[in-house]
């Protein structure tokens, strides 16, 4: 570690920790689960994957689900699942806390205050209301949203693409490519819940939620869950599963949809360029990307923030199937939140370790020779984001 | 009045003098006491200076639409009888943001950069929300 006055003190987290293991529950609808049921389900599943035991877990990583908020949910997770953590908290970045909770696992681990975490998110928004005597999580500024109806997620990511469409032209059309390309890639997964394929003249014919926003312009509701461990790779090597070792990550967080300067720049940008500037690489670099797509806009924006086109371009760029498998660059090969499911973009990394670790996919879905793969976690309404670059080669 | 089914605002110690600006249909924001600048929504600390001192300042109600949203889903029985309605962002003169809504106009007619004026809704007996009417350029 070196540290100089004025400077970040830095410490060299490059492929010094790696995912080991991974668990997805099935997406859709689980009416007869808990959510503490799905999560736990999804630690079983991470950790047999690992090849590890309760006991071999100091670390874990949890977040608040809407749901079923508690005091803590990673303890009662660990307890549930008989984990005795030497670090443990819940983390809190809406969407991006699935990539944020691997950044933390490395944090956790760099400094010894443990040596392999689990993370795991889970949730039940298709069924689940509220389960009995929980409350609910807010986003906190209500007051000056609900009166007005701005009521949900689309209205607030719609500002975004309302203003991406005035400030650079970009179409419905265009947009409806990113729907096209997610469910095209969700047809060739045997767990995606939307597998039939859809065309731009359907998602332009499907019923308007919040304009701009066609229906196939959002994403599902899902219940679901996934899980993943996080270990040292000196450690990950004698584990049975090949490490796909973290090679990069950051973070950016904006002032949110009323004082950010821009709406057509978030928290992207700074977040991928931490992640690229640790790796040591590039968007050229990238072989594919797991986008956080709770809305086709969102996804181009971040096209845009990760430097694979210009700012504004990404309209046209996701066109003619450019980001679906076989085409330049890959995005959201299970099909995402829009088509896959939505666990909050858990499964977006659970997804890029199994395209690199290679064998683990239906093989009309492998991304040919994918070495480096790029992940987005983006939420709590425009405000967070979190870039992770993941690496079959400890680099 | 008849029952009034939307969401209404639940004004707090941050918030209360705003709400009470509207409901006086003389809508004032905070302006920090250091540099000067308007803030919203309210908060107690400046983001841009740290001031903990800010003076409330009557808005002069003219500002132009940031984004236009034209919501065409019904959230619930209160908005059946609204879709499609009109969600704006306004950026005021003042410099700040708001969600609002553009009223006496037809949703899709709204475009961005209109230049909007301030109108009081009066929602209920203790509520009044701002909205905005589209002005002559």
């Amino acid at each position: 570690m070196e540290e100089s006055k004025g400077a970040k003190i830095m410490v060299d987290a490059k492929a010094k920790c790696a995912i080991v293991g991974i668990g997805e529950t099935a997406v859709g609808k689980l009416p007869d689960m808990t959510t503490l049921a799905i999560q736990l389900d999804a630690v079983r599943l991470a950790l047999r994957d690992a090849g590890l035991g309760p006991a071999d877990v100091d670390g874990l990583l949890a977040i608040q689900p809407n749901n079923d908020p508690r005091r803590s949910y990673a303890l009662s997770v660990a307890q549930a699942a008989g984990i005795r953590p030497s670090y443990a908290t819940d983390l809190a970045l809406g969407g991006a806390t699935p990539v944020a909770m691997v950044i933390h696992a490395v944090m956790a681990i760099l400094t010894g205050l443990c040596t392999t975490v689990v993370c795991v998110l889970g949730h039940k928004q298709a069924t689940g209301g509220q389960e009995p005597r929980r409350g609910r999580l807010r986003d906190g500024l209500e007051d000056f949203e609900e009166p007005f109806g701005v009521l949900g997620a689309p209205t607030i990511h719609g500002a975004v693409a309302a203003r991406h469409m005035h400030e650079f032209g970009t179409t419905n059309t265009q947009m409806a490519a990113v729907a096209v390309a997610m469910r095209r890639h969700a047809s060739l997964n045997d767990s995606a819940t939307m597998r039939m394929p859809i065309t731009i003249a359907d998602v332009l014919a499907s019923r308007w939620i919040v304009k701009p926003f066609h229906l196939l312009d959002c994403c599902l509701v899902s219940d679901g869950g996934g899980a993943i461990v996080v270990t040292s790779s000196a450690r990950a090597r004698d584990l049975p599963r090949p490490p796909v070792y973290i090679s990069g990550f950051g973070e950016g967080h904006t002032l949110g949809p009323l004082e950010s300067p821009m709406l057509t720049t978030l928290g992207g940008r700074q977040a991928s360029q931490s992640a690229y500037e640790m790796a040591g690489v590039g968007p050229k670099d990238i072989d594919f990307a797991e986008l956080y797509d709770c809305f086709t806009a969102i996804a181009i924006v971040t096209l845009e923030d990760y430097g694979f086109c210009a700012k504004g371009e990404g309209g046209p760029w996701v066109e003619n199937g450019r980001i679906e498998i076989g085409g330049e660059l890959p995005v959201n090969t299970h099909g995402g939140l829009l088509s896959h499911g939505h666990v909050e973009g858990m499964l977006h990394i659970t997804e890029a370790v199994k395209q690199l670790r290679g064998n683990s996919v239906e093989p009309a879905r492998q991304v040919a020779n994918a070495n480096r793969g790029i992940v987005s976690g983006h939420g709590a309404n425009l405000s967070a984001h979190a870039t992770l670059i993941l690496s079959r080669q400890a680099q | 009045m008849e029952k009034y089914l939307k969401p209404l605002p639940s004004a707090d110690n941050d918030s209360q003098t705003f709400w009470q600006s509207c409901k006086d249909h003389s809508m004032a924001l905070q302006r920090c006491a250091g540099c000067k600048r308007f803030r919203y929504p309210p908060r107690s600390l400046c983001p841009y200076c740290h001031s903990t001192e800010a003076k409330w300042t009557p808005v002069s109600g003219k500002g132009q639409v940031y984004v236009t949203l034209e919501m065409c889903r019904s959230y619930g029985p209160a908005w059946e009888a609204d879709v499609p309605y009109n969600i704006s962002m306004i950026e005021l003169a003042e410099g700040v943001r708001m969600w609002s809504n553009v009223i006496d106009c037809p949703p899709q007619e709204v475009g961005i950069g209109d230049p909007v004026g301030l109108v009081y809704d009066d929602v209920t007996d203790a509520v009044t929300l701002p909205k905005f009417r589209r002005e002559a350029t």
